[in-house]
């Protein structure tokens, strides 16, 4: 297998694709003839398909998005780029009113398969306008599929199954990903939608994480692997639909667990996580669901501001060994400035406090 | 509603000497201040983006000036020398790219968020052609208050294609709205050219769908741009007429520091507008007009490069904001109240991790690899 990067690998899902499907085609600022888009994952292709596959757009994301939404219509498969998530804000109507609509108001006579593409990140400084993560705004709309690809191997599979769904896809894309490296295989393989990975095994505590978030998960992990916890980590790959079953089996068995986000976690993804985990996994939990994410503020410019708004490593252990304390794992106060519950040593549901680490 | 013929414009004559050294030093402090800030920039003093106004500073100043005192301006991210020609404080607005608390926006904007709204300009705004309602509406409340000024609001060639420009300026036309539209035609929006993104490039045309008069200016002659942004203000003002002003100038820089702004531009284009520098030009005039006091005019550059120092001087010497200040200006006043029983401790209902406490990242960078685009 070959090692690439994120964005290698997403370019190979956009090629393959383009020589499979004559009616796949690409839209977006700042995408063909000259690529000055931020993830440069479309570099070359209007070289090789030309100026009909690959189109170059004004900023008019309304009005591409909607083209977009009506080329699908009459069977075309576009893939939209968006520079950054922040862009797609001016074209929400076409995507929740139109794109999402479309298929279920018009009795199943019509459909939208297509593509948007949206690369998210925070941080940087980009400040209020630019750094933000309302992927669950999406995943909150029946019509849409959103996928989060983490890994490289991931995101050529999932784009690959995004490009041939007959559903409208919102696919996000991790900024601070694209040039990760990691094994993809070079045949033509698929990732299927809707299912959850688990890029780690672990058996005290579940943390529940999708995009950028799952690699800080994955430190996090490590860093409490350091102090004799063992982390499970899911990655969700696929917000809507979401793989309940993956993440239920994991907390079933860890009996805790910490949801995570890079966004504003107020009727957000972690949201959504804690209610189905609490209805599913309600007697087997030691603690109370927790859940990690940004700051509720616009995002500030100031470094000292947006670190204190990340939703970052430090942040997520601490949440991580709240869990902890309060299923009774860690002595009261540890990691925490006196400041933990009581919940030391509480038995919940019958469940018996498990044996204390770190 | 067409070109203004050079033979046609009216030059402002009647221009003091003082005045005309005036608009001369502000150009010159923008163009150091942006070469500066580029270079604290690559200091890493100077996070996010950096768009800068080098090469257009004869569109900035003549527009920004242009302005009476009851009127308002608004514009795009690319603002520091509009900010700058408003008044606003060089040390502040440093302080601000700094991110400082003492910088105009108290270091929450950034570069892209400068305002001043004390001198009436209400800001810098990152999404391209969101100003330009908010601009219109600006001018509306000015109609309904019965108030004397008019709105200016500045934008680039990118942000014509948008919907809210076609939208805003329908709605300035339909109600006769004190507002005049200036595109900052700079020949492209980040690598775009205008000719491949505008079905119809001459950009000012767009006015006619309008019922409003349309002109493009020399955005390289300060005094053209003055001069046709007054009159058109005034017809703003008094008429209620609202209307269209392209300026044809120049980015020398790419779009922000990451693009190095040549792969989709000719180094002979580049020459072509570095020989038409909106400074030299300027400067030629007022050395043949005799204003241009010792050798050139040296005196007013150094007295600039000192202003620029000194605000570097203030922003480095200026406080980081507190990190226990994060949750400070997102509502107004009644919000304590009103969030208080959402949940404890945490400030807006946020589900605090550790109440009152808030950590700095120690394990993670949090920079995008790609310290990403626009
Ligand atoms: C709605 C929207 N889409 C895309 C972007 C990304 N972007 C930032 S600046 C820019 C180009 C704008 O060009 P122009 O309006 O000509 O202004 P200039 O940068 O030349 O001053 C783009 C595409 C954005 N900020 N907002
Ligand atoms: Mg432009």
């Amino acid at each position: 297998m070959a090692q690439i990067t994120y964005r290698q690998a997403l370019q190979q899902a956009l090629r393959e694709e383009m020589t499979r499907d004559a009616r796949v085609f690409l839209m977006g600022e700042e995408i063909g003839e000259v690529t000055l888009t931020p993830s440069k994952v479309t570099e070359g292709l209007f070289q090789q398909f030309g100026p009909k596959r690959v189109r170059d757009t004004p900023i008019s994301e309304e009005g591409f998005i909607g083209v977009g939404v009506g080329a699908a219509t009459l069977g075309l498969r576009p893939v939209i780029e968006i520079m950054t998530i922040n862009f797609i804000l001016v074209a929400m109507d076409q995507v929740i009113n139109h794109a999402a609509k479309i298929r279920c108001m018009f009795g199943g006579e019509l459909s939208v398969p297509m593509v948007i593409r949206l690369p998210v990140a925070q941080g940087s400084q980009l400040t209020a306008q630019h750094s933000q993560s309302f992927e669950g705004w999406f995943a909150n709309t029946p019509g849409l599929k959103v996928l989060a690809p983490t890994t490289p191997h991931d995101a050529k599979g999932l784009l690959k199954s995004a490009i041939r769904d007959d559903d409208p896809v919102i696919f996000l894309e991790g900024l601070q990903s694209y040039s990760e490296r990691g094994e993809v295989p070079e045949t033509d393989f698929t990732v299927p939608i809707g299912l959850a990975a688990v890029p780690r095994e672990g058996s005290d505590l579940t943390i529940v994480a999708h995009g950028f978030a799952v690699r800080r998960a994955l430190r996090v992990a490590e860093r409490l692997e350091g102090e004799g916890i063992s982390a499970e980590v899911v990655d969700l790959r696929s917000l809507r639909p979401l793989d309940m079953e993956t993440v239920a089996t994991s907390v079933r068995k860890t009996h805790r667990a910490l949801c995570v986000e890079q966004g504003w976690p107020t009727y957000g993804v972690t949201a959504e996580l804690a209610s189905r985990i609490q209805r599913a996994c309600f007697t087997d939990l030691d603690a109370p669901v927790e859940r990690c994410g940004g700051a509720e503020v616009p995002m500030p410019y100031a470094r000292t501001l947006e670190s204190a708004a990340l939703a970052n490593d430090d942040k997520i252990y601490r949440a991580a060994r709240q869990v902890l304390t309060e299923s009774g794992m860690l002595g009261r106060g540890v990691g925490r400035d006196g400041g933990a519950p009581s919940g030391n040593g509480v038995v919940r549901s019958g469940t018996p406090a498990r044996a204390v680490a770190g | 509603m067409s070109t203004v013929s050079p033979t046609e414009r009216r030059l402002e004559t009647n221009l003091s000497d003082d005045e005309l050294l005036r608009l001369h030093r502000l150009m010159l402090l923008i163009r150091r201040f942006e070469e500066r800030a580029e270079e604290q920039y690559t200091r890493d003093r100077i996070g996010g983006y950096l768009h800068l106004n080098i090469g257009e500073e004869a569109t900035v100043v003549g527009t920004s000036t242009a302005i009476q005192p009851d009127d308002y301006v608004f514009c795009s991210y690319r603002d520091h020398g509009v900010a700058l020609a408003m008044g606003a404080s060089t040390q502040q607005v440093m302080a601000e790219l700094f991110g400082k608390e003492t910088g105009v926006a108290h270091g929450r904007g950034g570069s892209m968020h400068l305002l001043d709204v004390k001198r009436h300009f209400l800001g810098g705004w990152g999404i391209v052609g969101g100003q330009i309602p908010i601009a219109v509406g600006a001018a509306l409340a000015l109609d309904n208050l019965e108030k004397p000024g008019a709105v200016l609001c500045l934008f680039g060639d990118g942000a014509v294609a948008t919907g809210a420009f076609h939208e805003a300026l329908n709605l300035a036309g339909l109600w006769h709205l004190p507002c005049v539209f200036v595109i900052t035609n700079n020949g492209y929006g980040m690598g775009t050219s205008v000719e491949r993104s505008s079905a119809e490039p001459e950009l000012y045309k767009r006015a006619a769908a309008y019922k409003m008069p349309g002109e493009r200016v020399d955005g390289q002659d300060v005094l053209a741009v003055r001069e046709a942004t007054q009159r058109l203000l005034r017809l703003a003002r008094d008429e209620r007429q609202p209307s269209v002003l392209e300026c044809l100038t120049y980015r020398y820089r790419g779009h922000s520091p990451i693009d190095p702004g040549k792969g989709y531009r000719t180094p002979e284009e580049i020459e072509e507008w570095r020989g038409r520098d909106p400074i030299t030009l300027f400067a030629q005039r007022l050395q043949e007009r005799g204003v241009l006091p010792d050798n050139g005019g040296q005196g007013i550059v150094e007295e600039v490069d000192r202003e620029v120092q000194e605000a570097i001087d203030f922003a480095l010497q200026s406080p980081d904001p507190d990190p226990s200040a994060l949750y400070h200006h997102i509502y107004g006043e009644a919000a304590v109240e009103q969030f208080a029983r959402m949940a404890p401790g945490a400030p807006f209902g946020e589900r605090s991790i550790s109440p009152g406490v808030v950590t700095q990242d120690t394990a993670a960078p949090d920079t995008p690899d790609e310290a990403t685009l626009n």
